[in-house]
């Protein structure tokens, strides 16, 4: 336990380890809260049943960050949890979403019935914006997902695919670098060939490193304390290639610097979006991730 | 069968035990602590500007950015286009079109070499056309020896194909041509009638930002558009055409490419027409016709991949599929 731990603001850092905000074009919405009818073992931010570090979004808070986005000429908005879909006012909040701009929804699959898949169809016909979807799986067959992300998922994440499929929606798998052998060519190839099975002649990848953070420092241990940028990491034009220099994340509880670090909560940055608009300090380890690994949680 | 683990024999069920265990505590970095000591840290952290200076922020955001660019024209009719990608028979086709209609100026908005072939055959056509034209990501590729056109691809064959494209292009370009195509201004600004309209290859921000319609919200053009200080913005490299009228009453327009179709079946190309029709901008979106089968003869002899061939004959697109949004995705055939 944390008894003594305060959200002291860090240590003054080296000019050139702030991050400025390039532009807003990203919004993230941690609309499932931190929670999720599953409990993997490397989810950085520990999702689960339990878990109510930040609780789910209503369609009201989604519709205010929607118009202040608007006004800032935000580009895209992207849905995350926990699992999203747990809301009940999911697809309310996406066809509010869709009246402003693209919107992509992060997920764990388990709730695409044939009837939920055909309304998202209908959703995404109707808007004038492009919907996407993003499944997570993290092996090629139960034997290797299912430890991660808990009994029986992978036969249920094939069937939700199957039916997403089905309605003719084509959702992006996200893999994690738990999968061994997941971003080689090889490996790429035996998920894209899984998806085709599926009825997905156009198979979508994408393959995220893990943060060592939440339950997958439990897993695999924490950062080491080399593991942290530097002065001399930062490139010549700066760090626009951190998804930070252009995004904002929003929970119940404000707004957040990106979709990692919500659990932190130094990481918090205002309440409104344009509290938000100044730069961020580089100091979390999961932002040495970010830099080395070059990732974008976003599609 | 699939491997199915009975759930009491969870081989990880006591890590998940241990996730699930924490009701009424918060996850704070690595550690559990309780949920009011973590929501009384998150209210204390961030700012909360007051109203006036939440507005002001706001306004900063969407003020305009300086630019020296000049300003050319006024004019009443132009035509405006995109992409050449070394698709010489299609330039010689919108040569004669601008003459038809009467265009005062031509402008091309970059990307003159890639995909087609004979890069070089581009050039005359150009200086005989009076063409003005900007950087596309090509040309400053090109005129900057860069290993590869900087397209912005991620997906492993869109790279490889592009990387084919860059490699034909580079190699058969001389160097007068790349010296002078690093010459090219980056954006350009035009006045047609009243309106002042702004030029780029990707966006304003990036050479190399795609912008489609299915991800180029209403709203995020109307705060480029206070950024940029214009009256409408012209952009292309997608290779998907598109235009907006805006609430504002301003416009945004992607306007294609003429180096090859536009992903919809057709063999035309598209460009873009723009005229003043007392006071109103009318931006028109129109098809060109060119001889597709000379072309594709002789990208067959210079031997460039057969998908691209394809891509000329049929107007489906083989390649640089994977950076499409989705709406644009399920329209393809491919």
């Amino acid at each position: 336990m944390l008894e003594n731990r305060t959200a002291t603001p860090p240590p003054a850092l080296d000019a050139t380890l702030r991050v400025a905000l390039g532009s807003l074009d990203t919004l993230w919405f941690q609309v499932g809260g931190t929670i999720c009818n599953l409990a993997c073992t490397h989810c950085f931010i520990s999702c689960s049943p339990t878990n109510h570090t930040h609780e789910m979004m209503g369609l009201a808070e989604v519709s205010r960050y929607l118009e202040e986005a608007a006004a800032l000429g935000v580009r895209e908005y992207y849905f995350t949890g926990g699992e999203p879909f747990l809301n009940p006012e999911m697809e309310a909040i996406l066809a509010a979403t869709l009246a402003v701009g693209p919107a992509s929804v992060l997920t764990n699959g388990l709730l695409f019935d044939p009837a939920r898949c055909r309304r998202l169809q209908a959703l995404a016909d109707a808007a004038d914006y492009s919907l996407d979807l993003r499944v997570s799986l993290d092996g090629y067959d139960a034997a290797t997902n299912d430890p991660i992300r808990g009994a029986g998922t992978f036969d249920r994440v094939l069937e939700g695919i199957r039916n997403l499929a089905a309605a003719g929606l084509n959702p992006v798998l996200t893999v994690t670098e738990v999968c061994a052998g997941a971003t080689a060519a090889a490996g790429k190839e035996r998920f894209f060939e899984l998806l085709r099975g599926l009825g997905l002649a156009r198979p979508r990848l994408k393959v995220l490193p893990v943060f060592k953070i939440g339950a997958e420092a439990e897993r695999t241990g924490a950062y080491e304390s080399w593991q942290r940028l530097r002065a001399g990491d930062a490139p010549e034009n700066g760090w626009d290639h951190l998804q930070c220099s252009g995004c904002r994340m929003a929970t119940d509880q404000g707004v957040w610097v990106c979709p990692i670090l919500v659990n932190e909560p130094a990481a918090k940055m205002g309440e409104t979006l344009a509290d938000t608009l100044g730069s961020f300090p580089l100091d979390h380890p999961a932002c040495w991730t970010c830099h080395v690994y070059g990732v974008s949680c976003r599609t | 069968m699939a491997y199915r683990p009975p759930r009491d024999q969870d081989p990880e069920a006591e890590a998940r035990a241990r996730l699930v265990a924490h009701r009424g505590l918060a996850t704070w970095g690595n550690e559990l602590l309780p949920l009011d000591r973590f929501r009384a840290a998150a209210r204390a952290a961030g700012r909360a500007l007051p109203p006036e200076e939440r507005q002001a922020a706001a306004a900063g955001y969407r003020a305009a950015l300086a630019d020296p660019t000049p300003v050319e024209g006024p004019y009443g009719r132009i035509v405006v286009f995109g992409g050449i990608y070394n698709n010489h028979l299609a330039l010689a086709a919108l040569l004669e079109a601008a003459a038809r209609h009467g265009a005062e100026a031509i402008y091309c908005l970059g990307d003159l070499g890639g995909f087609g072939p004979s890069p070089e055959k581009v050039r005359p056509f150009l200086a005989q056309g009076g063409v003005r034209a900007i950087q596309g990501n090509y040309e400053e590729s090109l005129a900057a020896g860069r290993e590869d056109c900087n397209c912005g691809y991620t997906d492993p064959r869109d790279n490889h194909f592009a990387g084919l494209s860059y490699r034909y292009t580079a190699e058969r370009c001389g160097p007068e041509f790349k010296a002078w195509m690093g010459t090219l201004p980056r954006r350009r600004r035009v006045r047609v009638g009243e309106r002042e309209l702004l030029l780029v290859h990707g966006s304003p921000r990036r050479i190399n930002e795609f912008l489609f319609a299915s991800t180029t919200p209403v709203p995020f053009l109307e705060v480029l558009l206070d950024q940029s200080a214009c009256d409408g913005l012209l952009c292309t490299h997608t290779g998907l055409p598109w235009r907006r009228r805006l609430p504002s009453g301003r416009d945004a327009a992607n306007v294609g490419v003429i180096g090859r179709p536009a992903n919809d079946g057709r063999t035309e190309v598209r460009y873009a027409l723009l005229e003043d029709r007392d006071g109103e901008l009318a931006i028109d979106i129109l098809p060109l016709a060119y001889d597709h089968p000379a072309l594709a003869a002789e990208m067959r002899r210079e031997s460039l991949p057969e998908e691209f061939v394809e891509t000329i004959l049929t107007g489906w697109w083989t390649t640089c599929l994977e950076i499409l949004p989705a709406r644009e995705r399920t329209a393809s055939r491919f």
